[in-house]
This record gives structure tokens, C-alpha cells and sequence, in this order.
């Protein structure tokens, strides 16, 4: 079969994924849990516990603000012990409810066992409403609520739901594992998310770096398919490796063939884009009343001495789950939540994880530091890397000087900020550091016009 | 711990790495330049080299006063080129003049790599050709055994081409003859810059589009000559291979800062430079014109990137 | 021969000619009516095109002048009253003196004072810096150091300090143009009076978290804890979210706050040395 890929741009990073060989571990419940209001794109969720209040996993801590916001839910059974700020890995205060730990007592209505539960709900609104209850958010990254991607502005229709399990950044093995370990929930959950969109075909989407992954998916769908007729919508496809496939422009233009224009949303195209652990999360809360309190993420790294994909409760501290995966090794100089492409580096380690967090990743000085910028010497590189055919060295000039006017007639704001540039630059140009602040005016000025 | 904005990880191709391996694809024709020009042609590399290197820590530390730039090593490229751009008897003082011209001129005086619109070594090489017309056209002849001689001088003697432009010998030469040719000192044989350019494309230091639109250029345009007037204008193949075709397209007019961005651009700066050079070379005063072709092409580079804007993604 | 000579001669003096009735029409014809006093207010501006006037330029803010036929609102920070004075005097009306102001780092968290507690290795720009996180420092409200403010300014009046890590304003060369503060994004810098040969009281710090969070930060900081706003005789101090601030408009310079400052975070600039002191040195 052909193996498919996006057009323009795109750099082949060593892929590093030296931790997808390890088996998803739960992770140990910590003492006390901090559980950010901030863990989606949009408005805070509004806190509706008070302090002294008691909880069971998966009760309802937080409602959404706004129409852009999302249910957070308790991820342990305990008491609350303060509703105040605390600072989030770069240092930002946010609001966080604490809760101290006290056994593992789930609400009485979550399904805890691992039966496979095939049938689908009749109707697709039930679905979305249970995935909004649930507090289901993108967990590709981006974490935008999941029931809005599912509920498209009348007049768009989606054509196709893709399911991506790229998995494009290095390092990141998290979505590889639970298509390894959790494939058939997957598939149901994709045919969930197509019967929500109007039963449109799903493609689920895999760089042909997963090579299990690829297997026990497609036999699970086979062996799946009989058991609903949804299930027949669904097929799978095999991405060259290359990053950032995993973006979503880029992966509806390696799926479909199709560029989302400037300034648009895929759904303008009829292209709905999900990644496997949103599957995963819709499954456990359509079928299983689980609200997404639970994620797996990677911690790995060259300096790492022993590879772990945990099971995690949001909430939990970075420094615990360090701690349980050995340590911070001592030769890490710098610690990444995300991919080594477009992950946050973080700054404080008493920080929680929340729902999109996807790994722990430590690199050491040698990998990570940058060397010294010195002149452009005009080779090209960051145009011929730049997924969205932008020329990153000419925007670093018009940025140095603030030329709002340039910037947007050579389309900054169309920047995915995937650091294809810097990443590629051989005289080590801040590139993406100067477009970010860029692209941030000229999207305000693009929107104060409006 | 380090933090930073996104991303964590970085190539490996530096430019240092870049620049280290274009002195590597330079290396056959350097040494074949050795072999055939000995003594003479090792002090030309050796002052040029040297005082290119030289000159720019001078400016970067006195005038600029910043931290010297020598370590990414475009000022050894520099002159390295510029050394087989001269025939290897140019005196030893005039090819510190052209290391002045191209360092001091050409290069530091635009504010240092990356800035100056000329190539450098073409810059001093025209400079040196226009104010030195007769050390820069005294071609000694390749010659193995007296190469490393120091008490025999060498003999020197015409181009191909200039023979060419002088009205004799159309015939009699073959095309072994001009894959092996005298004149600068780094155009002895293309085989070596052949080499060196097929190192380039391995390394992915530079794309293929421009050396490849030239050499269709020249073709092309030789082609037509000669099936016009066979009488008068040499063969195509030979066309290509004499000359500073081979030196001009795989070295020089690729460098990245004086060259279009856009393979689009790319070609475009190629055929531009092909015909200007046939022009040169069949109606034109000088006999040989590759450097003057990628001088003027790379006057129109601003212009050619402007025009060959890339597409973008979900954009018409 | 000569012929040759007339012929050259001709041609050139034609040439010429022709050119200058071209641009004699074409100047005629594009000529923009302007009010003169445009021209005569610029010819007074300090030409320095800093913006701190809020106008793209001396011309732009001249142009401005002119089209309001009033100075209210413009003013211009770098030529200060005696400039004023002249461009009202163009504009035949009456100049109103404005308290010359200078900028004032109000951060200072020293080296010493606040230990760094992690490497920043991305662009030296405070503005890159401040939207990737809060900074190297345990205090999320201090000075980055990348030096933005000293990029900013056209005057050369702010150096960063490699001993402190801090911008050091000179307030020989400083306008008050404002530049640096607008550049900042922490908002630290602020444009105060000059105060009476220079003598001013302020607040160096404006971390608004709690006393012990930002005592933990930086030894220097402000924590809020009102013994200055309590000491004061003149109600010049307020306490507003754990940080205090002194009124320039109100201060009267008794420098009580100073003494009583547990974290020593006000500072009293230019003022005599006491004669006490001098015999110390």
C-alpha cells in the first residue's frame, strides 16, 4: 500500500522511540492531588465543591464558564482541602482545587470492569452529551473540548473523521501503546465518534514507524467488524514518517488530499481530525460512564535509565511521577512536557498534570542547548522546512523591525508554530522565537479589525 | 535546568558543517591543482587561504568588535576559492590583494556572511582580472614533471577558449582535451568538480537546480551555435566542459548567500547566468565569462526571490 | 572633430534642459499645499523621531500640533518645557509647564538578592521570554534582564548592569520618553516626576504576592506588610495587593518610609549625602 504523507515542508527528526516497548503501569495514587481549572483551550472551569466537601473519583468538581469550557471531575475519592491559585509548569497561576487522598472509592455509576461494550447509542446526541459530561477535551495537544468538534455550525457537514495516531513528535509513545494495549476500545470509540458526526467514514491515520500498533489495530478492526455496522466506515492508513504529520492541516492533506485555507477550521473542508486517545477517552465515557480522569503519558529520554508509559491520574505532581520513574536524572538539563518539537519546557516541578499531558521527557544539556546564533547566510532551509510553505527567515526580519503590515501579506498568522525552522536553521536563528510574538500581534490586529 | 521556547532538539548541519563540507567537495580539484601547478599553486592556496582567514578576525575583532566569525569557516571557502580562481602564477602579492578585495570588499564591508549581495571570490577574481589583465591571463600549462621543480619555469600558454576567441582551432579539439584543460588553476579538471559536486548532492548541502540549469543553458545555447555555424563555434559538450563553466556552477553560483532561495529562483538565476556567460564568450570582448554572468545574476537575486515567492499552504 | 565636440556639447545641455522643465511641471503639478507652521514647529522638535510623543515621528507629531491648534495631550517628552514653550510659541498660544519626568526601573532583584532557579536558553528578548513563562527567578513579577528596554531606547540612557543583572537608567541622557516602559513586559519601568533636583522616593519592586512568597523569591522585595503607608505624614503610600506604592504627586520627600522599610525595597535617590555619612568615607 502507498504510504501517504502531506506535501510541503516537513523534517525527518531521529524518531527516538526508545519507550514503546513499555508497557502501560498504573501509577501509584500520590497523597494529594492539585486539579487545574485550566486544563482545555478556552474559559476556566468554575469550581462548584467548596472546601471540606468530600469526593469520589469521577464526581463533578468543576462546571464549564463558558461555551468554550469543559466538566473537570475529581480523579480520586477524598477531601477537598482548598480552592486556590498554584503555578502551572511555566510558573502562571492558575486555580487549582486540592484534594487530600483517602482510598480509591469511585461513583457508584462508572463502570470499573473491562468488558468490551460494542453497542452504540441509538442517538448521536446521547453521545455528545455524554462526551461533554464527561469533560472529554482533545488529547492530541490542543485540548479543545471534544463535544464542539462533534457538534460542526449548521451548514458544514463532515465528510470524514480522522483518527490520528501519528504520533510524529520523537520520543512521545503514549497513543502507541494504547493502540497496542487498548485497540478494540479505540475502534469502538471511533465508530462512536462517527456515529456522533452522522456515521461519516473514519480513517485511522498511523506513521508506518508504529509497526505493532498498525497490526493489532487493523486485526482488531477485522476482527470488530462484524459487531456493528459502524465499524464498517472504518479503515486504516499508513503514514510515512515525517513530522509534523500529526498537525492537523497537515494530516487532512495527507488523509484527503485537501489544504484547509488560510484562516479557516478543517470542518470547512468536511475534515473532522481526532487523536486515538480522545477515541479512547469518548469510548470509556459513552460506554463505561468514565469521565477523563485518567491518562497515559511517556517518560523517557536517552538519560532516562528505564523507560515507563504510565496510567496517570490528572492532578497527580510532576515531582511524584519522577519520583516513581526513578528520579529526575542527574544528567538532564532540561525537563519537557511534550514532544522534543513543540512540547513546554517545564520550569516548576510541583506542578500537576492535567488532561492533555503526554509525557515527562528529559533531555540532557548536550541535546538540548542551544548553540549560539550567529548570521543567516540565506540557505533556505527553514522555507524548505516549513510545513505551510512560509519563509521563516523573511518573517524574522519583518518581525525584528515590526512590520505588521509584511508579516501579514506573507502570512505569519498562518505559522503552526511546529519549529520546523529553528529546528533546521544551521546558523541556530531564534526563528519561531521572534515569529511567535509576531504572529500573536498580527492575529490581535487581524481581529480588532473584524 | 534549561528553559526555552519550543523546539528542544536541533539538526546537526551547522554552518560550520556546511561550509566543512564544501572545503571537502573542493578537495580533488585542490589536489589535482597541487599536483599539476605544484610549488607555485600550493603558496597561491596557502596566501590566500591565510590571508582571508586573517583579514576577517582583523575586522570582526578591531572594527567590529564583536567575537570572531572565522569558526564557521566561509572564510576559508572564501579562499579557497578565490585561490583556484587564479592561475597558480599570479604573484603571491597580487592574490593578497584579491583576499582584500573579497574579505575586506565583497563581504565584511556588506556586514559579514550572510549580508553581502556578490559572491566574494568572483568579486576579487573580476578585480584582480580588470586591474591585473596580464598576470590573470598568463595561463601556465598543467605539467606534471616540472610541477614541483622550483627552478623550472613554467610554460604558459593560451586557454582553450581564448584560442577559440582568437579565430584558430576549432578542430582538433577533443573533448579529453577540454575535461583536462589549463587556465585557473582549479578548472584543470572537471572530473575533480564533477566529484566534488556529486559529494554536495550526497551531503544535501546544496540542491541540483542551479549548476543543472547552467549546464542545460550552455548546452542548449552551444547547440544552436553550432548547428548554425559549425565552422565557428565549438562543440556543445565542449562548450560546457572548458572554462570556468564547471567551477562557476557547481561552486560559486551555489552559494547560499548569494543565490536565490526557491529552487524556482534557482533555475531561474541558472539560465540567466548560462546565457549571459555564452554571450560573453561568443560576442563578448573577454573570452571566458562565467564570472561576470554570476557578478550580474547575482545583482538580480533580491529581485528573483521577490518574484518566485513560495506557495503557501491553503492559500490560492 | 569639433563638430563632435558641438554635437556632445548640444546634446547634454538639451538633455539637461529638458530635465529641468520635467521636473519643473511635475513639481508643480504634485505640489502639496502645507501649512507652514508645520515646517517651523519641526525646525524646533529635538529631531530624534523617538516616539514618545505617541506620534510616528517629530513631523507627525508637528502635523498634529498644527491640525489641533492646541497642545492638550502633546507633549513632547524629550525637548520637555523649553521645546513646549517654543512650538506654542509658533502656534501663537500659551505653553503649560509639565513636571519633567525620568523612568524608573522598579525592580531590584539583585543577583544576590534573588537566586536564579533555572537557565533560560531560548532568544535574549524579555518579551519571548515573558510569553514562554515567569522568568528564572523565583519571582514571577521581577526584571527578566534580556535587556528589551535597553534596545528600546533611542538615547542610549538605559545600560543593563552585569553586577546586578538590572537596567540602569542615566538620568543625564534619559527623556522620559517612555519608550522603554512600553517595551517592557513586566511592566516595571514607570515615568516618574523628576522630583526636586532629582530627589526621589519610590518603591523599588512590584511583586504582588504575599509577604513570605515574595520574601522567598527575593530578598529585596516588597511584602507588603504597610509599615510604610502607617509611618507616612502626607498619605502618599497606598498598600494595594501586597505591594506598596508612593504618589510622586504626593510624596513630600521626609523619607520616613525609607527607614522603616524592613526589606529595604524603597529607595531614596539624590539626595545630599549627610554630612555624617561623608566622614564615613
Amino acid at each position: 500500500m502507498r504510504k501517504l504523507t502531506f506535501k510541503m515542508g516537513g523534517i525527518h527528526p531521529a524518531d527516538k522511540k526508545i519507550s514503546s516497548n513499555s508497557k502501560i503501569e498504573i501509577l501509584p495514587l500520590p497523597e494529594k492531588v492539585y486539579v487545574s481549572m485550566a486544563q482545555h483551550l478556552g474559559a476556566p472551569a468554575t469550581p462548584v465543591v467548596a472546601v471540606g466537601d468530600t469526593v469520589k473519583v469521577g464526581d463533578v468538581i468543576a462546571e464549564p464558564s463558558g461555551f468554550v469550557s469543559a466538566y473537570v471531575h475529581s480523579p480520586v475519592s477524598g477531601v477537598v482541602k482548598a480552592i486556590a491559585p498554584r503555578a502551572d509548569i511555566a510558573g502562571n497561576l492558575v486555580p487549582h482545587i486540592e484534594i487530600e487522598v483517602s482510598g480509591d472509592e469511585w461513583r457508584e455509576d462508572i463502570d470499573l470492569s473491562t468488558t468490551l461494550i460494542t453497542d452504540i447509542p441509538e442517538n448521536p446526541a446521547d453521545i455528545i452529551n455524554k462526551v461533554k459530561l464527561a469533560g472529554v477535551v482533545g488529547l492530541g495537544g490542543a485540548t479543545f473540548p471534544t463535544h464542539i468538534k462533534l457538534s460542526p455550525p449548521p451548514g458544514k457537514k463532515a465528510e470524514c473523521i480522522i483518527l490520528n495516531g501519528a504520533e510524529c513528535e520523537p520520543y512521545l509513545t503514549s497513543d502507541n501503546r494504547i493502540m497496542i494495549e487498548r485497540s478494540s476500545e479505540i475502534i469502538i470509540g471511533a465508530a462512536l465518534l462517527s456515529h456522533a458526526m452522522g456515521d461519516c467514514p473514519v480513517v485511522i491515520a498511523i506513521e508506518e514507524n508504529k509497526n505493532e500498533a498498525i497490526m493489532t489495530m487493523s486485526s482488531k478492526l477485522s476482527s470488530l467488524q462484524h459487531t456493528t455496522s459502524v465499524c464498517g466506515k472504518l479503515s486504516i492508513k499508513v503514514l510515512q514518517k515525517k513530522y509534523p504529520q500529526g498537525g492537523e492541516k497537515q494530516l487532512i492533506d495527507a488523509v484527503m488530499g485537501r489544504q484547509v485555507p488560510s484562516g479557516k477550521i478543517p470542518i470547512d473542508v468536511g475534515a473532522v481530525v481526532q487523536n486515538v486517545g480522545t477515541a479512547l477517552a469518548v469510548y470509556e465515557a459513552v460506554q463505561k460512564n468514565r469521565p477523563l480522569i485518567t491518562n497515559v503519558m511517556t517518560v523517557t529520554g536517552d538519560c532516562q535509565l528505564v523507560q515507563h508509559n504510565y496510567q496517570f491520574r490528572i492532578g497527580t505532581p510532576l515531582s511524584f511521577i519522577a519520583e516513581q520513574a526513578g528520579g529526575v536524572p542527574a544528567s538532564a538539563a532540561k525537563i519537557i512536557s511534550g514532544g522534543p518539537m513543540m512540547g513546554k519546557a517545564i520550569s516548576n516541578m510541583e506542578a500537576t498534570t492535567v488532561k492533555g499531558t503526554s509525557s515527562l521527557l528529559y533531555l540532557t544539556e548536550e541535546q538540548t542547548k542551544r548553540r549560539p546564533g550567529s548570521a543567516c547566510i540565506r540557505c533556505g532551509r527553514c522555507a524548505g522546512a516549513c510545513p505551510m510553505g512560509l519563509e521563516p527567515y523573511l518573517l524574522f526580519k519583518l518581525a525584528k523591525v515590526s512590520d505588521m503590515e509584511a508579516l501579514e501579506s506573507n502570512a505569519v498568522q498562518d505559522c503552526i508554530e511546529c519549529g520546523c525552522c529553528l529546528y533546521s536553521c544551521p546558523a541556530s536563528v531564534p526563528l519561531l522565537d521572534m515569529i511567535r510574538p509576531a504572529k500573536a500581534d498580527v492575529l490581535r490586529i487581524i481581529k480588532t479589525r473584524k | 535546568m534549561l528553559v526555552s521556547p519550543s523546539p528542544h532538539i536541533h539538526t546537526d548541519v551547522t554552518t560550520r558543517r556546511l561550509m566543512r563540507d564544501v572545503i571537502i567537495a573542493l578537495v580533488p580539484a585542490t589536489l589535482v591543482a597541487l599536483l599539476f601547478y605544484g610549488w607555485a599553486e600550493f603558496f597561491v592556496l596557502l596566501v590566500s587561504i591565510g590571508s582571508c582567514v586573517l583579514l576577517e578576525w582583523l575586522i570582526t575583532r578591531f572594527m567590529f568588535r564583536k567575537p570572531s566569525t572565522i569558526g564557521d569557516l566561509s572564510a576559508v571557502v572564501t579562499g579557497l576559492l578565490l585561490a583556484l580562481n587564479l592561475p597558480s602564477s599570479t604573484p603571491l602579492w597580487v592574490v593578497a590583494i584579491g583576499a582584500v578585495v573579497a574579505i575586506g570588499v565583497a563581504k565584511m564591508s556588506f556586514g559579514g556572511l550572510g549580508q553581502n549581495v556578490f559572491n566574494p571570490a568572483i568579486v576579487a577574481r573580476v578585480f584582480l582580472l580588470i586591474s591585473f589583465p596580464v598576470y590573470m591571463t598568463s595561463w601556465p600549462l598543467p605539467d606534471i614533471s616540472s610541477a614541483w621543480n622550483f627552478c623550472v619555469d613554467a610554460v604558459t600558454g593560451p586557454t582553450l577558449l581564448g584560442q577559440l576567441k582568437e579565430g584558430g582551432l576549432t578542430e582538433g579539439i577533443s573533448l579529453s582535451g577540454a575535461l583536462f584543460q589549463g587556465g585557473s588553476a582549479g578548472e584543470i579538471s572537471d572530473l575533480a568538480l564533477i566529484a566534488g559536486f556529486i559529494y554536495l548532492l550526497v551531503r544535501r548541502v546544496i540542491k541540483p537546480w542551479i549548476t543543472l540549469s547552467i549546464w542545460a543553458t550552455v548546452l542548449l545555447f552551444a547547440l544552436v551555435a553550432w548547428l548554425i555555424a559549425p565552422d565557428a563555434y565549438p562543440q556543445p559538450l565542449i562548450s560546457l566542459c572548458t572554462g570556468g563553466i564547471m567551477l562557476g556552477s557547481i561552486f560559486m553560483a551555489t552559494d547560499y548567500v548569494t543565490s536565490p532561495m526557491s529552487n524556482k529562483g534557482g533555475i531561474i538565476f541558472g539560465i540567466g547566468i548560462g546565457l549571459i556567460t555564452m554571450v560573453i564568450r561568443y560576442w563578448g570582448a573577454y573570452p571566458e565569462g562565467v564570472s561576470f554572468a554570476i557578478l550580474i545574476m547575482n545583482a538580480f537575486v533580491p529581485l528573483i526571490n521577490k518574484m518566485c515567492k513560495s506557495k503557501k499552504f491553503g492559500r490560492a | 572633430m569639433s563638430s563632435v565636440f558641438i554635437w556632445t556639447v548640444a546634446v547634454i545641455l538639451g538633455l539637461g534642459v529638458l530635465s529641468a522643465v520635467l521636473l519643473y511641471l511635475l513639481a508643480s503639478k504634485f505640489k502639496v499645499e502645507e501649512d507652514p507652521r508645520i515646517d517651523e514647529i519641526e525646525k524646533v522638535m529635538p529631531g530624534a523621531n523617538c516616539g514618545g510623543c505617541g506620534f510616528a515621528g517629530c513631523r507627525a507629531f508637528a502635523q498634529a500640533c498644527v491640525t489641533a491648534g492646541n497642545l492638550d495631550g502633546n507633549f513632547c517628552p524629550v525637548g520637555g518645557n523649553d521645546t513646549m514653550a517654543k512650538v506654542a510659541a509658533v502656534l501663537g498660544i500659551e505653553a503649560k509647564v509639565k513636571a519633567p519626568q525620568v523612568a524608573v526601573v522598579r525592580c531590584n532583584g539583585t543577583c544576590e538578592a534573588r537566586p536564579k532557579v533555572n537557565r533560560y536558553d531560548g532568544m535574549a528578548s524579555c518579551r519571548v521570554q515573558a510569553m514562554l513563562y515567569k522568568g528564572e527567578t523565583g519571582c514571577p513579577w521581577g526584571c527578566l534582564g534580556c535587556g528589551d528596554c535597553v534596545n528600546a531606547c533611542s538615547f542610549g540612557a538605559i545600560q543593563m548592569n552585569p553586577a546586578t543583572g538590572l537596567p540602569e537608567v542615566d538620568e543625564s541622557k534619559c527623556t522620559g520618553c517612555g519608550a522603554c516602559a512600553k517595551a517592557c513586559p513586566k511592566g516595571i519601568i514607570e515615568l516618574r516626576n523628576k522630583g526636586p533636583r532629582g530627589m526621589r522616593v519610590y518603591v523599588d519592586c512590584v511583586n504582588k504576592d504575599k509577604g513570605g512568597v515574595a520574601r522567598k523569591a527575593c530578598a529585596n522585595a516588597c511584602i507588603g506588610c504597610s509599615k510604610c503607608a502607617k509611618v507616612c505624614p502626607h498619605d502618599a503610600i497606598t498598600v494595594e495587593s501586597n505591594l506598596a506604592y508612593i504618589d510622586y504627586a504626593k510624596c513630600k520627600l521626609c523619607k520616613k518610609c525609607v527607614a522603616e522599610c524592613p526589606t529595604g525595597a524603597i529607595h531614596a535617590v539624590n539626595f545630599p549625602v549627610l554630612p555624617k555619612k561623608k566622614e564615613e568615607e
